[in-house]
């Protein structure tokens, strides 16, 4: 195909996408926010476990974004969805950039682990601060405005849809640069070899803890759009089984691009949406077999099928 | 010559064993230095102490006159002294051409977040290095799928790419065919030879020692039994009778 013919596909699929409001019924629309949304952190995981840290604890970003935000409507009334967006992700950084500089010393299962202690330890803050953060019963967030334009309950579904695109692809587009500039290289010469990276001169702790806020902003991002979307957030945003579903959303979709963690994540909404209708006792056991599924048939995740799917085009 | 690296009193012990003792030693700008001795007479870890991957329990390293004693391997290497392994440390599921491009941008200060890893300059220089060490053909090979000998020419390229002051090979030759090793050894040497790098190997073969280095030191039991031109020093009975166990 011809270079200029080359974006043809990717222009089409950004057309169906922006169009997709006046398609799709509004509940299809809502599971794609939230799976756009929680890609984002999803995406964080990924780009960790490009350097093999493997994170147990990474939905304590993504509840610290959602209850900045929250807690920003609650004490300092804003309404505003970009203030909302830039507080939440300025907390994802903030709680990563404090707690990474003890996390990053440490590696596999004690990174892991020691992430998980933390998220939990959030957890039981946002439990028992009962009249800071509403406890069990959570906080509430109205509907936002952007700027003077107020959003109206009737559209408000397709216009969180669209923030959650265009904010998504543009942190997707920055992430997709990190990974292919000198510092994301990095984290993958840290998965293969710590000791040659500080051999070249380059600090291995550094390059982690960069990698390791960068997943926290992303998450922060995506818990205050998910707070957005679903209107009201509780202490389960920072409970580990969060943590857990973002690991398997990451292994369903693949690392192998920073596409892989959306296709991941609508997949998972999906999967988990309809197991439930089909078998609301057991619907946990769908997804399990379908990671099963996964790691026995497509260990490179869902995405490893593009891959294989170039190959058999060939050149 | 001005002398670039510099060890007073350096002393290391494992345990109750001596590994390297009471080590004074001068390296001066331009040389080249083959060490030999046997195994578990201290050249590793000279080499080791040097770079930063273990501390000494006594004495001290100069290079060009500062201390870097107690330096990080990561600082160590900043101030100009590059390392290649005897079990080469290389990242396998990165293409050979990435590892070099990751060795440039190390150099140049340059591991940005923004600018891709594959810019023009770094490619040409990378391709530039592929050639002198023979290795153009494996560019965009996955390192996991080079031969051993690919692979240990690739470890050193690394450290050459980093265009460092002081350069120290831990056994290039180990684990090449014996008809390879000359070959590897005459491809390091034509490509050191143009570059202004102080070099330092360790090595268990004599041969190769006498004929690639302009300085021999040779290493027993964690000191310098003798130092000195290469064909001097390895046929000294004393010498044969430390390295190879017989005169």
């Amino acid at each position: 195909m011809g270079g200029s013919l080359r974006f043809i596909p990717f222009l089409l699929l950004g057309l169906a996408l922006i169009t997709a409001p006046f398609v799709l019924s509004g509940w299809v629309l809502f599971l794609l926010t939230v799976a756009g949304a929680k890609a984002l952190a999803v995406l964080g995981v990924v780009l960790l476990l490009r350097a093999k840290l493997l994170t147990f604890g990474h939905a304590l970003y993504y509840a610290a974004g959602a209850y900045a935000a929250g807690l920003g409507v609650k004490y300092l009334g804003l309404h505003n969805g970009f203030a909302l967006i830039g507080l939440a992700f300025v907390a994802g950084l903030g709680v990563s950039a404090l707690l990474g500089l003890l996390v990053i010393r440490y590696r596999g299962v004690y990174f892991a682990l020691l992430n998980l202690a933390f998220s939990m330890v959030l957890y039981g803050i946002l439990l028992k601060f009962y009249s800071v953060t509403g406890g069990t019963d959570g906080l509430a967030f109205p509907a936002p405005t952007f700027g003077l334009i107020g959003l109206s309950e009737a559209s408000l579904r397709a216009q969180l849809y669209e923030l959650t695109l265009f904010l998504g692809s543009l942190l997707f587009y920055l992430t997709y640069r990190f990974f292919a500039s000198p510092a994301g290289y990095v984290l993958f010469a840290i998965r293969d070899n710590e000791v040659r990276v500080a051999y070249m001169g380059i600090s291995v702790n550094a390059a982690v803890y960069l990698g390791y806020i960068i997943a926290g902003g992303l998450a922060g991002v995506a818990g205050v759009l998910v707070g957005l979307s679903v209107g009201h957030i509780t202490p389960d945003l920072a409970f580990w089984s969060q943590s857990g579903e973002f690991v398997f959303v990451a292994i369903l979709g693949g690392v192998g691009s920073v596409f892989a963690p959306v296709v991941g994540s609508i997949l998972f909404e999906f999967v988990r949406n309809y197991a439930f209708e089909l078998s609301p006792y057991t619907w946990q056991m769908t997804l399990g077999a379908a990671l099963l599924l996964i790691i026995f048939f497509l260990p490179g995740g869902v995405w490893s099928l593009v891959g294989l799917a170039r190959t058999r085009s060939g050149p | 010559m001005s002398v670039l690296l510099e060890t007073v009193g350096l002393t290391r012990f494992f345990g109750a064993v001596c590994a390297l003792e009471e080590l004074n030693l001068c390296i001066h700008e331009g040389d080249m230095v083959g060490i030999i001795g046997s195994n578990g007479s201290g050249k590793t870890t000279f080499l080791n102490l040097v770079t930063g991957y273990l501390k000494p329990a006594r004495g001290c390293i100069l290079l060009a006159g500062r201390d870097i004693t107690l330096l990080s391997p990561r600082q160590i290497t900043r101030l100009g002294v590059a390392r290649s392994f005897q079990i080469p440390q290389l990242y396998l599921n990165l293409t050979v051409m990435e590892n070099l491009l990751l060795a440039l941008a190390a150099r140049s200060g340059r591991v940005g977040l923004w600018a891709r890893l594959h810019r023009q300059n770094w490619m040409r220089e990378g391709q530039e290095i592929l050639k002198q060490f023979n290795l153009d053909r494996y560019g965009e090979q996955r390192v996991a799928e080079l031969p051993e000998g690919a692979r240990k020419l690739l470890d050193i390229a690394l450290a050459v790419a980093l265009q460092p002051r002081l350069l120290l090979m831990d056994e290039p030759t180990a684990g090449v065919s014996t008809q390879d090793k000359f070959a590897v050894m005459d491809t390091l040497v034509s490509t050191l030879r143009g570059s202004s790098i102080t070099t330092v190997f360790v090595e268990h073969d004599m041969d190769v020692v006498r004929r690639y280095s302009r300085r021999a030191l040779v290493f027993d039991q964690g000191r310098v039994i003798a130092d000195g031109e290469p064909s001097a020093v390895l046929t000294d009975a004393g010498v044969k009778r430390a390295v190879l166990g017989h005169a």
